[in-house]
């Protein structure tokens, strides 16, 4: 926001004038989304962005349109939501454009945090703007579990059982806080009337952390995949039009990834046991979360053992619960924890591998979320580990990526930076030129 | 540079896969045995139903399933709509006047009654309430099977469920319809002590006796006498599970149609995009090459 580089909005017309005077709105979209300055050399892991801001719209209209025939009652929930695919006009259209919506949204954002974490995003002076998205993150995630229990299938109580006892584990307010998840002594109707409240909430509350992390974005401009900020003008392209079309391009690359799920496998990323009501004397087989919370489940299971701390003895099931948000808080501290004077893994030979080792971690984690925890890893009939013990190793993998974070930074030996974003592009481009040369101009500007 | 992480994700990728390789063995080595695949008219992007198939299906829910079995979320009307069965109003309003159906309101007397079915009635189910069926059938109520057709599976596992993803395989439910109503097994192993014995569901003891017999339920025949399709329980089987698939999910058809419009639109605009945002940047590009 301190470089105008680009021309700032002037109004023009009689109305513009007299309006802007007194709310300089026009003036306030212009800078934000017409002249703002972007590092020329984004690529298309940026478009991620615009793309979460697409699907967030996108899940509050097509849910409010759901929110019109859905009915929060346990008896007639579940009903509800057949009614919707069955007899309201294009129902069948809406209900797994949300459903399908929130894995996409996920799956949009996993993309936005690996890529802050590998263009080093959180780092000095974008702090605020990250802890903001670690936010959105887990209001995110509330709001999606809150959200799947809603159809109240077999899942969507079973589910809604585990994760609200885990509030139990709390040590002396446990039971009063799942009491009051409750409204009363076990997951009922109570429950999903609070649920379908707090699930239409959520979404404005994230409306409001957004706005947020846009403006944190908007003062000190974007990161870029060479880490080094804007200069001089030559560094940076006017957000549009230069960015507004290529966000538009990627956001309809990934619509038709949308609309593949959407109108040919809406159920694919979903689970069968959900199109069965719920019913609370039976237990499904195997209580498996959505995709997106797979490796937190695995890292929630992995610790089955007491942590004894002398004057208080941490039970498996909080040592759990602990583990598992610890995974999510732990990226708050990423600003701290990376002391690298690089910011673009680009440029960090050493960190390089440890990224990938990371990522590699966190999808193995998923795996080993959706497995059943007696089984057995095995490669033929090679018994590898136990899945338990799997992830418990890779647990401990997935926290010793951000303990090793500041050794690294130190003895790392980082390659040059370029001087400028201009030159990493030229230098990309192949037509930098060689030191010293003197070429005639060959164009004329 | 690009050839070093090339190589990486290769590796990356390469671990990873025989990492999950082996998870998909090890869980296919326990539990019942894998439904076996079935050709599906209604499979992949252009699948539609095949009409005759499920108004054959219906025919053997109606004469076999529907003793035991409700299909609570479907109405006869439905049996007419476009995408479906495709049963003529005419049939479907007959249809529904076999049926006796509990009006929802009472009459002048303040009593609820009886009245012959119409179209836009709910299947009624052949029991009072589930304890009533659970009584009646050895202390386990049969299903509804209005959701069957999307309520069961059977784990995939790496690889098979990220090329699902590419070959819109998801027709799990129908192939283990298929598979329990094909699994039947005469002779049990010995010391086995349930109601029936079933290759393909869980823990093999199935509360339910074998519904189906080769011959059961006529179909249609052609000029000499002969059925147009086998009468036996493998048929059978797939018109059932075919219909069932339709009731879990009657717009499938529309959905599919509308999907094939969305992409084709998705994938022009996506065109015109590229080449939108090419000839923008081509005035950066020009600065940089300066």
């Amino acid at each position: 926001m301190s470089h105008d580089f680009f021309p700032s909005y002037t109004p023009k017309s009689k109305l513009a004038k007299w309006f802007e005077s007194r709310l300089p709105l026009l003036g306030f979209m212009h800078s934000a989304g017409v002249s703002f300055p972007v590092p020329r050399n984004l690529n298309y892991w940026w478009t991620s962005g615009v793309i979460l801001c697409f699907m967030l719209v996108s899940q509050i209209v097509t849910g409010i349109f759901l929110a019109m025939f859905y009915t929060p009652h346990v008896d007639l929930a579940f009903s509800s939501v057949e009614h919707i695919l069955r007899d309201v006009s294009y129902g069948w259209l809406i209900q797994p454009l949300h459903a399908v919506g929130a894995s996409m949204f996920f799956l949009a954002v996993y993309v936005h945090i690996f890529r802050g974490l590998y263009y080093g995003s959180y780092k000095a002076p974008r702090e605020i703007l990250w802890i903001l998205g670690v936010i959105l993150y887990l209001l995110m995630m509330a709001t999606a579990f809150l959200g799947y229990v809603l159809p109240w299938g077999q899942m969507s109580l079973w589910g809604a059982t585990v994760i609200t006892n885990f509030f139990s584990a709390i040590p002396g307010v446990g039971k009063t806080v799942v009491s009051y998840l409750w409204g009363g002594y076990a997951v009922g109707n109570p429950t999903l009337n609070r649920f379908f409240s707090l699930h239409f909430l959520l979404p404005f509350m994230i409306c409001g952390v957004v706005i947020l992390h846009v403006w944190a974005l908007h003062v000190p401009g974007n990161n870029n995949p060479d880490g080094v900020e804007i200069k001089t003008k030559k560094d940076a392209l006017p957000f549009h039009p230069y960015y507004t079309t290529k966000d538009f391009f990627a956001v309809f690359v990934f619509l038709i990834l949308f609309a593949w799920f959407t109108f040919y496998m809406p159920r694919y990323l979903g689970h069968a046991d959900n199109f069965i009501a719920a019913d609370r004397s039976v237990t499904p087989a195997h209580i498996v979360p959505e995709w997106y919370f797979l490796p937190f489940y695995a890292i929630l299971r992995a610790v089955t053992f007491q942590i004894p701390l002398g004057f208080y003895t941490i039970d498996s099931k909080l040592g759990g619960v602990i583990a598992m948000f610890g995974a999510i808080v732990v990226l708050a501290f990423l600003p701290w924890l990376n002391n690298s004077k690089v910011r673009s893994t680009k440029y960090r030979p050493l960190y390089k591998p440890f990224f990938w080792l990371f990522f590699l971690t966190c999808i193995i984690l998923g795996w080993l979320g959706s497995k059943p925890t007696d089984g057995d890893w095995m490669i033929g009939s090679w018994h590898i580990v136990n899945y338990t013990t799997a992830s418990q190793i890779f647990t401990l993998l997935y926290f010793a990526h951000f303990a090793l974070l500041p050794i690294i930074g130190k003895i790392e030996k980082t390659k040059p930076l370029p001087d400028s974003i201009f030159e990493a592009v030229l230098k990309k481009n192949g037509s930098a030129k060689p030191a010293g040369s003197a070429e005639l101009p060959n164009k004329t500007a | 540079m690009t050839k070093k992480n090339l190589l990486v994700a290769g590796a990356l990728l390469a671990t990873l896969g025989a990492a999950l390789i082996g998870g998909t063995s090890a869980k296919a080595a326990e539990g019942a045995p894998i439904p076996p695949a079935q050709e599906w008219s209604f499979s992949g992007a252009f699948g539609t139903f095949d009409r005759a198939q499920l108004q054959r299906g219906f025919k053997v829910y109606r004469e076999v399933c529907s003793a035991c079995h409700g299909l609570k979320y479907l109405s006869f009307r439905n049996l007419a709509q476009p995408g479906g069965p495709e049963f003529s109003e005419e049939q479907v309003k007959a249809l529904a006047a076999e049926y006796q159906v509990t009006n929802a309101t009472p009459n002048d007397e303040g009593e609820i009654f009886q009245r012959p079915g119409r179209p836009a009635d709910r299947f009624p189910s052949p029991f009072a309430n589930d304890a009533q069926a659970a009584y009646a059938n050895g202390g386990k109520a049969p299903p509804d099977l209005s959701l069957m057709g999307k309520a069961r599976t059977y784990e995939r596992g790496f690889p098979l469920f990220i090329i699902d993803m590419f070959s819109q395989y998801q027709e799990q439910a129908p192939d283990y319809i298929h598979a329990i109503m094909t699994g039947y097994v005469e002779h049990p192993p010995e010391g086995f002590s349930g109601v029936a014995y079933n290759k393909y569901f869980l823990n093999n003891a199935i509360a339910m006796v074998q519904p189906l017999h080769d011959g059961q339920v006529e179909y249609p025949k052609n000029a000499d006498g002969r059925a147009v399709v086998p009468e036996t329980i493998d048929q059978y089987g797939k018109d059932v599970a075919a219909f069932l698939v339709w009731a879990a999910d009657p717009h499938m058809e529309a959905r599919k149609r509308l999907g094939m419009q969305a992409i084709l639109f998705l994938i022009v605009m996506s065109g015109l995009m590229y080449f939108t945002k090419k000839k923008i940047w081509k005035r950066a590009h020009a600065e940089e090459h300066a």
